[in-house]
């Protein structure tokens, strides 16, 4: 297929990607052999180019080149066309190429369009607008309500039941302390006598919140200037007593 | 500025695309066109004469505010923005016979391209460049394309009509059938 007069790609060629990338397809290619040779585009001699075409697919990979093989098929036809003799003075001869160069011409047209496309897009690409994020509209719903019957259901707890241990139940009572109570049990023993003793005050069975609530009043009391709280030594019993100060007042 | 101005750039800030005319002139009952053009034209100004590094552009089927071409570079090294990618070279030859010729068929696209187009024309309506805009007449009623908003908008166009007209292009073409080549 490939002429004598083949003139060999440059290495440009070696690989098939590169070749591929360098035309969006056959009419593509021919445009560039026609402005490689400086042919006129009216004028094309059609062996020539023909040969040529079919020298640059034969380095095209065979599926990508179904394009391609078309219109070489399609420039062959027309170099045979060209060959028949014609009479002469023959009106209604029409020029095989004809079609041809109409595609040609048609596609030139785009190119020069796609240009201009590219000049604007490429102004454009320079310039950025206000980047829009639309806020997400809602919280992604839930999955579908379940649907399951009773008996379902029921099952179900049973199966989570079994598997738990008898759950220990500790009852708590509140018992508030009595604060209040208790000054007024103070109060109440130190009208009688002078001073007294912590065991004047708490009775032996007392009740943790009993004894608690005891402790508190002296204390307060005490900080009110009721009473006096002393211990004459280490672990001696605690004495009580009515402060001098507050009962003079 | 003007109210109006000012009211106009509020609208044309928070807009993600460009904004109609016809929604412009809406955003003021008692604002007449003609004020909107001139206050159009006030904004215009001011972002022009006081030196923003922003600018008011028509394009795109509407008014939009854009950043100043000189600053892109930074822009995209701070990675505030970043730029569209670019169509390959068979896309843009596509996108071009669309836009000349829309509505258009994927057959008549091919023959014109001399190669196939599915996947191209995939491609471009998932970028939004084109859209399906109805069915030819013919045999197997197939889809026809036309461009779409954001296919002015990518490429600076004010309408479909600023693209020059087929016979202003260098390569006009004679009617179909009445080729110019000379018989020998």
């Amino acid at each position: 297929m490939i002429a004598p007069n083949f003139r060999p790609l440059e290495a440009e060629t070696s690989s098939f990607v590169i070749e591929l990338s360098q035309f969006t397809g056959p009419l593509d290619l021919l445009l560039s052999l026609i402005r490689d040779e400086q042919l006129d585009i009216y004028d094309i001699p059609i062996a020539r180019i023909a040969e040529q075409f079919l020298a640059r697919i034969s380095t095209l990979g065979l599926d990508e080149a179904a394009d391609y093989l078309e219109m070489a098929a399609r420039l062959l036809r027309i170099k045979a066309q060209m060959l028949l003799p014609r009479a002469d003075g023959e009106e209604s001869w029409e020029d095989p190429r004809a079609e041809l160069v109409r595609r040609l011409l048609e596609y030139q047209q785009m190119r020069e369009v796609v240009d201009l496309l590219e000049r604007r897009g490429e102004e454009r690409r320079h310039q950025f607008p206000r980047r829009f994020i639309p806020i997400a509209a809602d919280i992604t719903p839930l999955n579908a309500p379940l649907s399951l019957s009773l008996g379902e259901l029921l099952a179900a707890v049973d199966r989570v039941l079994r598997t738990t241990k008898e759950p220990k139940i500790h009852e708590v009572v509140p018992r508030a302390l009595d604060v209040a109570g208790a000054m007024v049990t103070v109060r109440a023993v130190l009208a009688m006598r002078r001073h007294a003793q912590w065991t004047d005050l708490v009775g032996r069975d007392a009740e943790p919140w009993q004894i608690l609530s005891v402790l508190l009043a002296l204390l307060e009391m005490a900080k009110m200037g009721e009473l006096r709280i002393a211990q004459s030594r280490a672990f001696a019993s605690v004495e009580i007593r009515r402060d001098a100060i507050s009962e003079a007042a | 500025m003007t109210p109006l101005a000012k009211l106009l750039e509020a609208a044309l800030f928070a807009a993600p695309r460009p904004i109609p005319l016809t929604a412009l002139e809406a955003l003021d009952q008692e604002s007449s066109p003609a004020a909107v053009a001139a206050a159009l034209d006030e904004l215009r100004e001011h972002y022009d004469v006081d030196g923003h590094g922003v600018e008011l552009v028509e394009q795109g089927g509407g008014w939009q505010i854009l950043t100043r071409a000189e600053f892109a570079e930074a822009i995209e090294r701070a990675q505030v923005a970043v730029r569209p990618h670019k169509l390959s070279a068979a896309a843009l030859e596509t996108l071009a016979i669309v836009a000349y010729r829309q509505p258009i068929g994927r057959a008549e696209i091919e023959e014109i391209r001399g190669v196939a187009v599915g996947s191209v024309l995939k491609s471009l309506h998932e970028r939004n460049l084109i859209d399906i805009v109805g069915r030819s007449e013919g045999i197997g009623r197939p889809l026809l394309y036309g461009t779409t908003p954001q296919f002015l908008e990518q490429f600076a166009l004010r309408h479909l009509e600023e693209l020059p007209r087929a016979d202003e292009l260098a390569i006009a073409l004679r009617g179909a059938g009445n080729t110019a080549v000379v018989p020998e």
